[in-house]
């Protein structure tokens, strides 16, 4: 053995010796970092939720809850229904091009609603997440959580959070925090008006 | 408690025993007995140690709250009613636990604002600011979960809307934001998670930053109102002429700054623990309900300077996230503040006047932006909300310029003052 010491060498082996350990700290942080991930028990919560929209007065709205979001389902007054592709130039996404819906959804214009007189869609804020109010009546300078909502109001829903103000269809108006338009959940509706949520096929007759 | 005269050799009998092991009248020197801070300490120099009181206080208050709190969703909330209610002294232990947490962010922010005035900031003192600044971070992330636990309506609201920020980050968000929660909504996963954070990650973190905040601070020597380096000026034996040893002079006076912060804190706990509505919200005093926003959501009083201006901003592009990068920039921009500053001096006692019209712009905006995020979003706030922004950031961006080009009083050699 010579008493000469190859520094290279040495540098060469620690810097390998390092590296192999550091890939094995990141294979070993994975199993941590995935338990993060919603479990496989949250995963199968997700189920759908029915109701029974036949007893809601026009000017109503129920909130239920499905994968533990609140939803809407409003009956809409049919005077608002018919003036709703009438305000398009106010709205950040008229056409819900950059919002969550099925395609149905989409498909169905100014209405989003797979029956135009019903309104379906996630209580969620695309803003930050909090749950809006409904203020539904047009025209009509009223205070809701402490803000006014002006006298040009054609009825909708309002964040009370950061203000966020979306018309009846839950397209969102110009200028607001929110982004986009609330999420509409893929649902099916009955003649008897029995709403699912959570699946696009209308259920079968039970 | 001297451990060791300091003229005496090796100590004998326990302590030198234990010198042979370990460091102990090494460390006491270095650290307390003979670690010389400046003479010229004033007022605003009692929040460092403040803090250092208030952790200690949230230690042990938080670890006996553990001991009867039940962080599930189903039970949270009862638990903190049944140590409210039922466990022997537990309203003192939760009112002196909630109650710190504001008081911990009053002495931090003043801790803060001393840097401001003094240039505690600056070299070479910047790893010790960026340390204090890690510190804050921490601090908010910790507050944050800890007022989720209770799982009152605003908890479940608050950590609805803290968690979304994170959806707008682009293409990953919602995947983050799902990874977050360990749920498709706020549930007991998410819970369950920011107890194991607030109560071990977390306050680990910080008592390693905080060690490492003050051996910054010892191994650079304390600022002081005069902004000079009392090292300049030595005696025979080596310690600073302007300076005192830290142990017994600052002890003994900090031990009456104590005193008097605990009468302000137990006044506040005795009797206005919710502070009306400012420590402890009315709407948490009800469970938390998914299907109901509380109408009117505020943060508690520490974070609505920064919950404004995160509402100060709107969407566009069909983005909301310049609102969240603005929130961001807000604290980053403090990790920046000692290349920020370009002025010849530290302090503002010989600054000159744009730096004294900054400052009292720049505290004046964080108060009113204080009072924006306690407000609806309408009427004056949303407009007076982003012209204080952009004077909260005014201060930082204008910085290089104001601070370089302005000018200054001559700087004493010897600190003043106090002879």
């Amino acid at each position: 053995m010579s008493d000469q010491v190859d520094h290279s060498r040495r540098r060469l082996l620690t810097a390998a010796t390092v590296g192999t350990g550091a890939i094995g700290v990141a294979f070993a942080a994975v199993p941590f970092l995935a338990s993060w991930q919603p479990s496989a028990r949250a995963k199968a919560l997700g189920a759908p939720v029915a109701v029974d929209a036949s007893k809601l007065e026009a000017g109503q709205m129920l909130k239920v809850v499905w994968r533990g979001q609140a939803v809407f389902v409003v009956r809409r007054i049919k005077a608002v229904v018919d003036q709703l592709g009438g305000h398009n130039a106010l709205l950040s996404d008229p056409n819900s091009d950059d919002s969550l819906q099925p395609d149905y959804i989409k498909a169905s214009g100014p209405a989003r609603a797979r029956n135009p007189e019903y309104w379906v869609g996630l209580a969620v804020c695309t803003h930050l997440g909090c749950s809006p109010l409904g203020a539904f009546e047009p025209n009509n300078s009223y205070q809701v959580a402490g803000a006014d909502l002006g006298a040009n109001w054609p009825g909708g829903f309002y964040c009370p959070c950061h203000g966020s103000k979306y018309d009846l269809s839950g397209r969102v108006f110009k200028g607001q925090p929110a982004p986009t338009n609330l999420t509409v959940p893929p649902y099916a509706i009955s003649a008897e008006l029995r709403i699912v949520i959570g699946v696009s096929d209308a259920p079968k007759p039970a | 408690m001297a451990l060791a005269p300091e003229s005496a050799g090796p100590a004998k009998g326990l302590i030198g025993w234990i010198d042979a092991r370990f460091p102990l009248t090494k460390l006491w020197k270095e650290q307390v007995s003979e670690y010389y801070a400046p003479k010229n300490f004033n007022f605003w120099y009692y929040f460092g140690v403040l803090s250092l009181v208030v952790l200690a206080i949230q230690l042990v208050t938080g670890i006996f709250l553990t001991m009867n709190y039940k962080p599930s969703s189903a039970e949270a909330f009862s638990s903190i009613e049944y140590i409210m209610r039922d466990v022997e002294w537990g309203w003192l232990i939760r009112y002196m636990h909630s109650t710190g947490a504001s008081a911990f962010f009053i002495v931090i922010y003043l801790h803060m604002f001393r840097a401001l005035l003094y240039g505690s900031h600056r070299k070479p003192r910047e790893l010790l600011w960026i340390f204090g600044c890690l510190i804050f971070l921490l601090l908010m992330a910790e507050a944050f979960m800890g007022y989720v636990l209770p799982w009152g309506n605003m908890s479940y609201w608050g950590a609805q809307v803290i968690v979304s920020i994170f959806s707008s980050v682009p293409i990953v968000g919602q995947s983050l934001v799902d990874w977050i929660r360990g749920d498709y909504y706020i549930a007991d996963a998410t819970l369950n998670r920011f107890f194991a954070l607030h109560v071990a990650a977390l306050p680990l973190a910080l008592i390693f930053l905080v060690i490492a905040h003050l051996m910054a601070l010892h191994e650079v020597g304390s600022n002081n109102p005069d902004g000079i380096e009392i090292k300049k000026h030595k005696d025979a034996k080596g310690h600073p002429l302007d300076g005192i040893p830290f142990h017994p002079y600052y002890t003994v006076k900090d031990t009456v700054g104590i005193a008097a912060f605990l009468l302000v804190f137990c006044a506040v706990i005795f009797f206005a623990p919710t502070f009306g509505g400012l420590f402890l919200e009315e709407p948490n005093f009800a469970p938390a309900d998914p299907l109901q926003t509380p109408p009117h959501i505020a943060p508690v009083w520490y974070f609505t300077p920064y919950y404004a201006m995160l509402r100060a901003v709107p969407s566009f592009a069909g983005t909301q996230i310049w609102g969240v990068l603005v929130l961001g920039a807000a604290v980053v921009i403090l990790f920046f503040l000692p290349w920020l500053d370009r002025s010849p001096v530290n302090s503002i006692r010989y600054r000159g006047p744009i730096y004294k019209v900054m400052l009292a712009i720049f505290v004046a905006s964080f108060i009113t932006l204080g009072v924006c995020g306690l407000k609806p979003p309408s009427g004056i706030y949303p407009m007076l909300a982003r012209i204080c922004t952009v004077l909260y950031f005014g201060f930082f961006l204008l910085m290089p310029w104001y601070t370089k080009y302005e000018s200054v009083k001559p700087v004493p050699e010897r600190v003043t003052g106090h002879a």
